[in-house]
């Protein structure tokens, strides 16, 4: 076969499941229309304000209810939990610094 | 030139950019390769990224359009008795429908580790002694409907429900942790105070209206805070775009990393390549024609690497659950919900990541070869 033949069948699968995946994309949407809309009746009838994604402390689980003018949250270092502090830990000068109770404690902070 | 004509002659130059690719396999399958990884990193983070966004909007269009709280020190305090009534007689509120107090609060599960978010939702009959689970503790706790479960209360005294129901497991991007409870029994629970509540929830008719609503609250309450939907709404588009962000700038090593390797391949000509082009002039080709040529290879290549990485991408992010970048986009916990995403796909955002893979890379292939094409081939083959 031809090279120029070979690339116009790779090519056109690679279009038509480039194409496809919009197809795809659109039945999915489909499938999960009424799902979204129970979810939404929910929210609506619960009056939630957040999606439950981070729960591991209230100005995570709620971001947006959470003390706007309070600093540092909880305790001096637990001011960055959230969003950065989900990928970096505060420098390791200032956890030195203080008592890590977040972490031993068995009830919630 | 006759239209056949001219896509016959593409064919051969096709044929030949295609042999002439063919001679350093290993070479180019390796750049198309890293090229396709590439995009497909890209694309995975913007169809996550995206979709999350709009799915969060969406559901969450429904919530209060205002959450009223009262701040004591710059904290979340508790609504006192009488101030629902206070509200109701200092301040005309007008367009506002419905505002009631609402009672919630968070619960902290020392067997899992987890914190549970407690509720007492006013329109829902929940009878006494039963519980309302999310899915993600029906998971955690094994528990199903007509289970019991008991949870030590912070005053230290053991609290035993019933699950009446576990909510749908659809909803649970935004039900995950609840546990929803009959008022009094909340009360009990936390010990809350008689005719306190945890915040206001109000709707108002008028879009338009919510915001005179709020300033009239503030300036008649200054202890209170009013969250209006609006700002929640943006407060996750910040957060999603915040996280999507992050990646891209973890990420922006490696498509540098990229561009570096790409322009190199593409805008440095090796000695072979120069020599072809100078055996090309030689035995009659015109500088349009190889010109030609190199534009087909940069179009074949960066095009396929496009088309191959995005459909892995949608595959990934939508039939895979995005394995590889969910924790980073989504957050962690140990209490995660368990969701796939409806594709919310942003064309735009695609045309995008189409135009800065494919155009760069074909224009990078162009230039070098510009300059060696219109050099006399006797110094070309020389050099």
């Amino acid at each position: 076969m031809r090279p120029a033949n070979l690339a116009l069948i790779v090519f056109a699968s690679a279009i038509g499941a480039f194409a496809l995946s919009f197809a795809d994309a659109a039945r999915l949407r489909a499938q999960s229309e009424s799902a979204s809309a129970e979810t939404a009746r929910l929210v609506e009838r619960l009056g939630l304000t957040d999606p439950a994604l981070f729960t591991e402390a209230r100005y995570t689980r709620h971001p947006t209810q959470a003390d706007l003018q309070s600093a540092f949250q909880d305790h001096p270092v637990a001011f960055e939990h959230f969003p950065t502090g989900s990928l970096v830990p505060p420098p390791a000068g200032i956890l030195n610094a203080y008592e890590n109770l977040d972490r031993k404690t068995a009830a919630p902070d | 030139m006759p239209m056949k004509t001219w896509i016959e002659k593409q064919r051969h130059l096709i044929d030949f950019t295609l042999a002439s690719l063919a001679r350093r396999k290993a070479k180019n399958l390796g750049l198309l390769f890293i090229y396709t990884l590439l995009v497909f990193v890209l694309a995975s983070v913007a169809l996550y990224a995206h979709a999350l966004r709009t799915e969060a909007q969406k559901v969450l269009a429904s919530s209060p359009e205002i959450v009223l709280q009262r701040l004591v020190a710059g904290r979340h305090d508790l609504i006192p008795p009488g101030y629902l009534e206070q509200i109701g007689q200092n301040v005309r509120l007008r367009g506002v429908q419905k505002m009631e107090g609402r009672l919630w609060g968070y619960y902290y599960d020392s067997v899992v580790k987890a914190n549970y978010t407690f509720m007492a939702p006013r329109d829902m009959q929940i009878p006494r002694g039963e519980i309302i689970v999310g899915p993600a503790l029906e998971r955690s706790r094994g528990l199903a409907a007509g289970n019991g479960i008991s949870f030590r209360s912070y005053s230290g005294e053991l609290h035993t429900f019933i699950v009446a129901e576990v909510l749908p497991q659809t909803s649970e991007l935004v039900s995950a942790d609840l546990v929803l409870m009959h008022e009094e029994d909340f009360r009990a629970f936390f010990k809350y105070p008689e005719g306190h509540w945890t915040d206001i929830a109000m709707s108002v008719a008028n879009p338009q209206e919510v915001r005179n609503v709020a300033i009239k609250l503030l300036s008649t309450l200054p202890d209170s805070r009013p969250i209006l939907r609006d700002e929640v709404l943006r407060t996750y588009a910040s957060i999603f775009d915040w996280r999507e962000g992050l990646m891209l700038a973890l990420l922006s090593a490696a498509i540098l990393a990229f561009g570096i390797f790409a322009w190199e391949k593409a805008a440095g000509l090796s000695a072979e390549e120069r020599r072809e082009i100078g055996i090309l002039k030689a035995i009659g080709w015109e500088t349009g024609d190889v010109i030609k040529m190199k534009f087909w290879e940069g179009l074949l290549v960066s095009l396929l690497a496009f088309l191959l990485g995005y459909v892995a991408a949608y595959l990934h992010v939508f039939h895979l659950d995005a394995m590889i970048f969910e924790p980073v986009l989504k957050g962690w916990a140990v209490l995660y919900p368990r969701f796939t995403l409806p594709p919310h796909i942003d064309g735009l955002q695609i045309a995008t990541l189409f135009f800065f893979t494919v155009f760069p890379y074909t224009a990078a292939v162009l230039v070098p070869i510009w300059r060696a094409a219109t050099t006399d081939p006797d110094t070309v083959m020389r050099s």
